[in-house]
């Protein structure tokens, strides 16, 4: 059977099950469309989580992306799970004693505000539905690269399936398919780091590999791979794989934007109302990092392990010699798969016939190896970061069956997070705008249909958007989190943790933490995105203070958190019912009455 | 509904321990992630230990086990709380 086929089918089966799944669990009240009925166990929580959390991007791109950045890509391992402390610890419990339906309706209940409740819609429906494109497109690149259908095609198989899972069963049918899916892309995700470590270090598993030494037939048998990289990377010109290169400052602000954007996140945030207690809020945050970890920890050592296996084909020998390099005619199969797709490119620039892969951006080793070894320059002109994760398996001379899971594993993550953010949009569309503002007498049964339809509409905007995506697509993963961490999160620690905060500190602090942060954002990187438009060149020389626009989110928290002390010193505090709620949500059973 | 004297200094009580729980466990957090992986990295990156530099395998792998940890011990020490003053569910 050939690849292609293989790849069908097993991707066939998975969707199958997504499709079963949602049969089983349709929903039929309002509380089982929006939180699942709260009857969630908290392990099987966890799990949802974290493949609600682990995007396409977290599958493909994070571990090329930690090949290629090597220590300062820690601000992504860092950011992306720290902030799972601060959402188990200072928001989880506290909203599921709240005990209703979505982020901007504890923000309207807790400042007795519907212009507080509209804003942050506002700010759910911009970040969700940015994230929402990434996830599109990743359902369409899958599906056009592997199944040999058109982009177009994949992506109407995306829309269709979620369509399916996420209209008849709400956040109850996502949450069963998010469980399922969780399954299908950490096998995906483990199966290959398990294959390439055992071949590399002879260690099976990847986190204890990574600080291992290799294996006699990579031919540098008894080094540690990390020393073993970081000399193969400074012999050529690049810098040491594990000593810091950023500034400290942005490293430092950007793992902190990352960390407070995540657990700023509403469609994360909503999962934890699905739990019947509060104790299981709390514990089912551990659980999913503990998920969440299984992936995060693994993606070093695939990064290290295939970064190490790219030097080791390109340069198979002595740097400089002649056979130091590898001729492009005996390049390996798998480099020719991904050249065809342009993922990987290589151009002759000094005629010799064969692959020079250096730093030809440090001047004194490209004038070294110019003057010495009569190189011309780096000729690997593409090594796009997210083929260390696709062409591992290849790499790693696996079986096809490895390949086609790990198609269905990063069609899974792209599909359980889209699930996720949907979910986040719809909600906010039918129970925070038709029930909250337009129209709050609509029944049960009317805002039932509401949230369907809701669904069916967010479903259809995500796919046109994946189908024509803003030219803005890969900026805007540093809005989506700058405005998760300046505007949602402050003002939901606040409400929590200042019980006489009041309607108007709370607004004022959003609009500003929301207004300096996209700003900032858009200073450097153009109005809108609009290209052209920026202010100055989006280089760390022009960045205030060395920090980056991803990196202000943290400084944008802060911002709304000054903002909204001073207006709240100056004006009423809130009212004496509004402190009596916020006492009752701090404690898991307040007052004598057991909680629900 | 104003709720009895003795309630609400319970109330108050239970929130203050809770506090510093999440003190303390945020400053672990802090100097972990922060002080460690980051401010600390390249100092802790001249101890090697079992292959790897220290201030790189905080900031990839030992940050990220000392969170799951973080969170276990306040699930834990919160349940013992919430019995202590009887605010515990079920």
């Amino acid at each position: 059977m050939d690849l292609t086929t293989l790849t069908f089918i097993v991707v066939a089966i998975t969707f199958a099950i997504y499709i079963g799944i949602a049969v089983w669990a349709r929903a039929a009240t309002t509380g089982e469309y929006y939180v699942a009925g709260k009857g969630v166990n908290p392990i099987a929580n966890g799990a949802a989580t974290a493949a609600d959390w682990m995007s396409a991007a977290s599958f493909i791109s994070m571990a090329g992306l930690i090949a290629f950045m090597g220590y300062d890509a820690s601000v992504y391992l860092m950011g992306w799970t720290g902030g799972y402390v601060l959402l188990a610890l200072l928001l989880a419990p506290y909203l599921r004693k709240f005990g209703k339906f979505t982020v901007p309706e504890f923000i309207g209940d807790r400042f007795y505000s519907r212009t507080a409740r509209i804003i942050a819609v506002v700010c759910l429906i911009v970040i969700s539905l940015t994230y929402v494109i990434g996830q599109m497109k990743g359902v369409g690149v899958a599906f056009s690269r592997f199944l040999e259908t058109s982009y177009t095609t994949g992506l109407f198989a995306g829309m269709a399936v979620v369509f399916i899972y996420a209209v008849l069963g709400g956040m109850k049918g996502i949450t069963y398919t998010q469980i399922a899916q969780y399954v299908v892309l950490i096998f995906a995700y483990t199966v290959p780091a398990i294959f390439i470590a055992v071949q590399l270090t002879g260690n099976p598993l990847p986190q204890l590999g990574l600080g291992s030494t290799l294996s006699p037939d990579t031919g540098s048998g008894g080094v540690y791979l990390l020393t073993k990289l970081n000399q193969i990377l400074v012999d050529l010109g690049f810098n040491q794989y594990t000593a810091q290169k950023g500034s400290t400052l942005n490293i430092f602000l950007l793992t902190a934007s990352l960390m407070i954007g995540t657990a700023g996140l509403p469609h994360v945030i909503v999962r934890f109302f699905t739990v019947p207690r509060v104790r299981d809020a709390r514990k089912s945050a551990g659980w999913a990092l503990v998920f969440i970890a299984i992936l995060y920890t693994t993606a070093p050592a695939v990064g290290a392990m295939s970064f190490f296996n790219l030097f080791n084909t390109v340069q198979p020998g002595a740097i400089g010699a002649e056979e130091g390099s590898l001729a492009y005619d005996n390049r390996p199969q798998w480099f020719r798969n991904w050249e065809r797709t342009g993922l990987l490119e290589w151009q002759d620039k000094n005629n010799d016939g064969r692959i020079q892969y250096y730093n030809d951006k440090n001047a004194a080793f490209a004038q070294k190896a110019n003057e010495q070894y009569g190189w011309q320059g780096n000729e690997l002109v593409k090594v796009d970061r997210d083929i260390m994760v696709l062409a591992n398996p290849e790499i790693a001379k696996l079986p096809d069956w490895v390949i086609a899971l790990v198609v269905a594993g990063g069609l899974a993550a792209a599909l359980s997070t889209a699930a996720g953010l949907l979910m986040a949009i719809a909600s906010a569309v039918s129970h925070d705008l038709v029930k909250g503002v337009f129209n709050p007498k609509i029944g049960e049964k009317g805002e039932l249909l509401a949230a369907r339809l809701a669904m069916a509409g967010a479903i259809l905007v995500a796919g046109y958007l994946g189908l024509n995506p803003p030219g803005f697509a890969a900026q805007v993963v540093a809005l989506a989190f700058g405005l998760a961490a300046s505007s949602l999160f402050p003002v939901l620690m606040l409400g929590i943790f200042n019980k006489k905060m009041n309607r108007a500190g709370a607004i004022a602090g959003m609009l500003a933490g929301l207004t300096s942060t996209l700003v900032y954002i858009f200073w450097y990187k153009g109005w809108l995105f609009i290209p052209d438009t920026n202010m100055l060149p989006d280089t760390p020389d022009y960045w205030l203070f060395g920090i980056g626009p991803q990196s202000f989110g943290a400084v944008g928290a802060v911002i709304n958190v000054i903002v909204a002390y001073v207006v709240y010193k100056v004006t009423t505090p809130a009212p004496e019912e509004i402190q009596h709620f916020v006492e009752n949500i701090r404690v898991p059973r307040a007052g004598g009455t057991p909680a629900q | 509904m104003s709720a009895p004297q003795g309630t609400q200094g319970a109330a108050n009580a239970y929130w203050r321990e809770h506090l510093k729980l999440l003190f303390t466990l945020l400053v672990i957090w802090f100097v972990v992630s922060f002080v460690l992986g980051i401010f600390l990295a390249p100092a802790l990156n001249a101890i090697e230990i079992a292959g790897y530099p220290l201030g790189f395998w905080i900031a990839q792998q030992g940050s990220i086990f000392v969170f799951i940890a973080l969170i276990f011990v306040y699930v834990a020490r919160m349940n013992v709380l919430d019995r202590k003053y009887d605010v515990h569910e079920d």
